[in-house]
């Protein structure tokens, strides 16, 4: 007789673990530890890819390749930035990027679809807005964001002295990622 | 209205980044109407969930391999892949950019001579598991792709049993009915 | 004012629900006697809530009516150019405001039951009422505290942000309050499941309670699914009508199970077997409903029609779905070990077979529940991103459809209590030798693909088995024709709108089968040059601009010729919303009932290039058709005498006291 009073329990019980597995998903988003839309890199821990990129037309930035990334992450660690004129996030988190390249971290650019009529206003935008940029590297096809994994811009990487991918942001770095998240792993792989 | 403003830039807000704002980091706020940052957020957290819906979904013929073949290929392998930007959408039926250059990406693939298996493993090398529509059997889909076998088998020991026990109230039956009793208590019991 | 007077009456309503939940629940238990004053003002607090629910629900609609652009809600989700139709529908293509159209729905129930629930013993009425009045204020609370609709804002906008182009549509419109009757229907069940329990008897005279409510909610579902997946088929514009979609996937869940809930609740009815299962059913299917509103509204799920949400309405939500399913489970847990199964049949029998139906549908409604489900836990517990999509629901989904669809076809063959399967076989023999004779033919003419093959031979298997079916219950043949007619006239409403439902999901399922075969082209035309598809060859004539009262855009222009003559034109449209920033497609589609021809536009190149997109979908139609005539199946079938409300008083009151 208990065994039919628990099998008239078990959709009680099954309820009990499914809600705290969705409390605890809510929780997660709340805190930001669970994103349900976040999409892992698959890049993080490997060698950066290879590429090279052209330099954006009317612009006085050299192109990018990976040759320059990893000459650059010797001296200390370095930061990959994906971005487009008319990404709105990529405004929100344009200061931050200032700020780090005036502090001396070194920071690339890729244009995602530049050129193409996605993108006809980078020069624009970065004369208007101030160029935080070391190299730019114009990516017309969106092939080397492929390589790289990316899913939409701004996506920024952060590359360890050995030419290891150590962590991705999708999404504006906000001036609190740049404190909470940016600063220490800068420090951390210096 | 100018004909242009169909053909000009992509609008400023076609990214899944702005939900991440609310998310992570502070809400912004500003000089926005007085229903608060939280409020003006929402629309633009709708228009992101929307915004590949409405994907013209017009797979460019321009982007086609000449061989029907090798086309057809890509397109059976682009119907496997998800396009990322726009959540629960093959790339196959997304006009997203990323779906475009994913699409182009596997048809230069293709045209190179990878396998099938190839081509998916360029992509997942990129992107992850994450991408594939159709999960691979491993570690942590083990439970998934076992669960429906798992569901039948218990759910029809469950019947089972529940029909056993009510074949065995069964009551010893009377004299067996003749074949018109039967047909007309089978026309009585059908109402 | 108006806002305020609809705030104030959601208010109001939140105040009756409490008195109809605490009047009617502490007046069934003091018993019909003592409690009679408590249980007898259970109805007017329904009526009465009902009816401030309805006034508020009025006063938004106003609101946007007249675009009054000091409410929140209305500047986000209308503008002043927008059709009036969008405008009154917008009211509910929101969160806030389709939540209190769902609570509006929960009230007309409410009302319904106190209204024509004159016949139900007065305390069962009381504990439904009860449940009912919990669940409102459940509910209302969520709206009042964390989704006011009726929220002002200072200083007031020139304009709205519109609603969202894709909601702009008769197909969607009219989608969601179909839908939300459907799962608010449930409710119904649920509270009958719930009184059920609490008095702790189920008998087959509730068996009969049951039915008419899940059976109207189920209709409802089957047509709001059917107008959400044709929506799509037409709107988004790539020609599929089904996309595995976790929110489609949390509106099929309950669907599946109500669908197994209409057939066990048959057999509690007839037999007085099943019982416990069927109030679990009850309860599952409810969840299930709420299980949809909270992962569409919580932001945890990834999906192209999720509303605009945040995670503390999500934990609101979910504390409710917890207090609400995990009340009645507990209870479920408690009081049902006490009821003694009843019944006896053999395992074939009209019984056994809707036991294999009821485990062929809670099974597929199971993996649904998984595969919508899995990813997040894979997230949660695993820390693994995974995918769940179509491949994966088809491959298992299938195995299991195709088997409930030849025991779908069986079972209403099969007498109660014991049956003879070759009897039953005999006299589908016809049937089978059809399908045979399809299936050669199919293959030697058609086509060698077998998913399509195997979806139009079950199609037609279940629609004959129907015909059969009705053929032998009015012995067609058998007699003069005369007196067939006189049988059909004279057979139950409930057996006919069976037969019905049950022919129409061949028809549907045929329809499906049909996409299998589709063919599809995509082509650059200039003006002037043509292509083919199917039978048919296309001209392009070029594109021109047009514009809506909110939009502009392009309409393409594609002659269709047959047999060298002009038979009609496509005209699809690529839309541009300027307030809302977003660009539509929409597809033409030119049907002939048997098939349709569909064509959509894409980008135009300088040279006036344009990428056109044209399938051919045979017996598409049959789709929605099919589910509008399940839909009417399921409509005949309540308006059988046994199910009409307040009809079962005056044949067989004497049951529900008679029984124990």
């Amino acid at each position: 007789m208990t065994a039919r009073r628990l099998l008239f329990a078990l959709p009680a019980l099954a309820l009990l673990v499914a809600a705290a597995g969705f409390w605890a998903m809510l929780s997660g988003m709340q805190r930001g530890s669970f994103d349900p839309r976040g999409v892992p890199s698959a890049l993080v821990g490997r060698e950066v890819p290879r590429f090279e990129l052209a330099a954006l037309a009317g612009w006085n930035k050299p192109g990018l390749s990976s040759a320059d990334i990893a000459a650059a992450a010797r001296e200390g660690p370095v930061l990959v930035n994906f971005f487009a004129s008319w990404c709105v996030p990529c405004l929100v988190e344009h200061p931050q990027l200032m700020r780090l390249a005036a502090e001396g971290v070194p920071v690339f650019g890729i244009n995602y679809h530049t050129g193409t009529q996605k993108d006809p206003g980078a020069v624009d935008w970065l004369r208007r807005h101030g160029d935080p940029f070391r190299r730019i590297g114009v990516d017309v096809t969106g092939r080397v964001a492929v390589d790289f994994g990316v899913y939409g811009v701004p996506e920024t990487y952060l590359i360890d002295r050995e030419g290891i991918v150590r962590w991705r942001m999708a999404g504006p770095i906000t001036e609190q990622i740049l404190a909470d998240e940016v600063r220490p792993l800068l420090r951390r792989y210096r | 209205m100018k004909a242009g403003d169909h053909a000009g830039p992509p609008r400023p807000l076609r990214r899944a980044r702005l939900p991440l704002v609310g998310a992570r980091g502070p809400r912004p706020t500003g000089g926005g109407p007085s229903w608060g940052a939280r409020g003006a957020l929402r629309p633009l957290a709708l228009v992101f969930f929307l915004l590949c819906a409405p994907a013209h979904a017009v797979v460019d013929p321009r982007e086609m391999l000449p061989d029907p073949a090798q086309e057809q290929r890509a397109r059976d392998i682009g119907r496997g892949l998800r396009c990322l930007v726009c959540q629960n959408q093959s790339i196959d039926d997304s006009n997203a950019d990323l779906a475009r250059d994913l699409r182009r990406i596997v048809r230069e693939r293709v045209a190179a001579g990878d396998s099938d298996a190839e081509v998916v493993r360029f992509v997942t090398d990129r992107y992850g598991d994450y991408v594939l529509l159709r999960p691979p059997v491993n570690a942590v889909t083990i439970g998934l792709w076992a669960a429906p076998a798992l569901i039948l088998l218990a759910g029809g020991a469950g019947a089972f049993a529940y029909l056993r026990r009510r074949r065995a109230a069964t009551p010893p039956e009377a004299a067996p009915l003749s074949p018109e009793e039967r047909a007309r208590l089978r026309h009585l019991t059908a109402e | 004012m108006i806002p305020e007077l609809g705030h104030f009456a959601l208010v109001l309503a939140l105040l009756l629900a409490c008195a109809q939940a605490v009047t009617s629940l502490v007046g069934a238990q003091l018993g019909e006697r003592r409690g009679a004053l408590l249980i007898a003002a259970g109805p007017p607090t329904a009526i009465g809530g009902a009816a401030f629910v309805g006034l508020s629900f009025g006063c938004l609609m106003w609101s946007y009516a007249v675009s009054d652009f000091s409410v929140a809600n209305v500047v986000q989700n209308s503008h002043s150019l927008k059709p009036m139709l969008y405008k009154l529908t917008g009211t509910w293509g929101n969160h806030e405001g389709s939540m209190v159209l769902w609570i509006l729905i929960l009230g007309l129930c409410s009302a319904a039951v106190a209204w024509f629930g004159g016949n139900l013993p007065a305390s069962l009425r009381a504990r439904v009422l009860g449940v009912l009045g919990l669940i409102a204020v459940g509910f209302l609370l969520f709206t009042i505290l964390t989704s006011n609709p009726f929220e002002r804002v200072w200083p007031i906008p020139e304009d709205g942000t519109d609603l969202n182009p894709l909601l702009q549509d008769p197909g969607l419109a009219f989608h969601p309050p179909f839908l939300y009757l459907g799962y608010v229907g449930t409710a119904v069940a649920f509270a009958f499941a719930c009184a059920a329990l609490i008095e702790g008897r189920v008998d087959a005279a509730w068996g009969r309670w049951v039915r008419p409510w899940t059976l109207a909610a189920w209709c409802a579902l089957t047509l709001g699914i059917a107008l959400g997946s044709w929506w799509a088929y037409y709107e988004l514009g790539w020609g599929g009508f089904w996309f595995w979609d976790p929110v489609e996937n949390a509106s099929l869940m309950p669907w599946l199970l109500a669908t197994a809930l209409l057939h066990s609740a048959i057999v509690v009815e007839k037999r007085e077997a099943l019982k416990v299962w069927t109030i679990l059913l009850a309860i599952l299917t409810f969840s299930l409903s709420l299980l949809g509103t909270f992962l569409v509204r919580s932001g945890i799920l990834n999906s192209v029609h999720a509303f605009a949400n945040d995670p503390d309405r999500g934990v609101f939500i979910l504390i409710l779905l917890a207090v609400t399913v995990g009340g009645s489970l507990m209870l479920f847990a408690w009081r049902a070990p006490a009821m003694v199964p009843q019944g006896v049949f053999a395992p074939l029998s009209r019984e056994g077979a809707l036991v294999l139906n009821n485990l062929l549908l809670a099974t597929l409604c199971a993996v649904v529940f998984v595969g919508t489900l899995y990813p997040l836990f894979a997230d949660l517990v695993l820390g693994a991103k995974i995918t769940v999509g179509p491949p994966f629901f088809n491959a298992t989904t299938f195995p299991l459809f195709v088997p409930l669809m030849i025991a779908m076809a069986v079972g209403p063959l099969l007498p109660w209590k014991r049956a003879d399967l070759w009897a039953a076989l005999a006299r589908l023999r016809l049937a089978m030798a059809v399908v045979a004779v399809f299936a050669v033919v199919y293959i030697a003419a058609v086509d060698r693909a077998l998913l399509p093959l195997l979806g139009f031979a079950v199609a037609l298997w279940v629609v004959l088995a129907a015909a059969t079916d009705l053929a032998d219950r009015i012995k067609l043949g058998a007699v003069p024709l005369g007196d067939s007619w006189r049988r059909l006239r004279g057979l139950p409403r409930g057996a006919i709108g069976g037969i019905i439902a049950h022919a129409a999901v061949g028809i549907c399922v045929a329809g499906i089968a049909g996409k299998g075969i589709a063919p599809e082209r995509i082509t650059l035309l200039r003006p002037g040059e043509t292509t083919t598809i199917a039978a048919y060859t296309i001209r392009f004539e070029g594109t021109s601009s047009v514009a809506g009262p909110n939009w502009t855009g392009t309409e393409g222009r594609l002659v269709v010729i047959r047999d060298g003559r002009e038979i009609g034109a496509l005209t699809p449209q690529r839309r541009f919303y300027p307030v809302a920033r977003m660009n539509t497609t929409e597809a033409a589609i030119r049907t002939s009932g048997f098939a349709d021809l569909y064509g959509v536009i894409g980008e135009s190149t300088a040279d006036g290039a344009t990428v056109v997109r044209l399938h051919f979908n045979p017996l598409a139609p049959w789709i929605w058709f099919g589910a509008v005539l399940m839909a009417l199946g399921g409509l005949v079938s309540l308006s059988d005498r046994r199910l009409r409300v307040g009809v079962p008083a005056r044949r067989r009151a004497p049951v529900p006291v008679a029984a124990e």
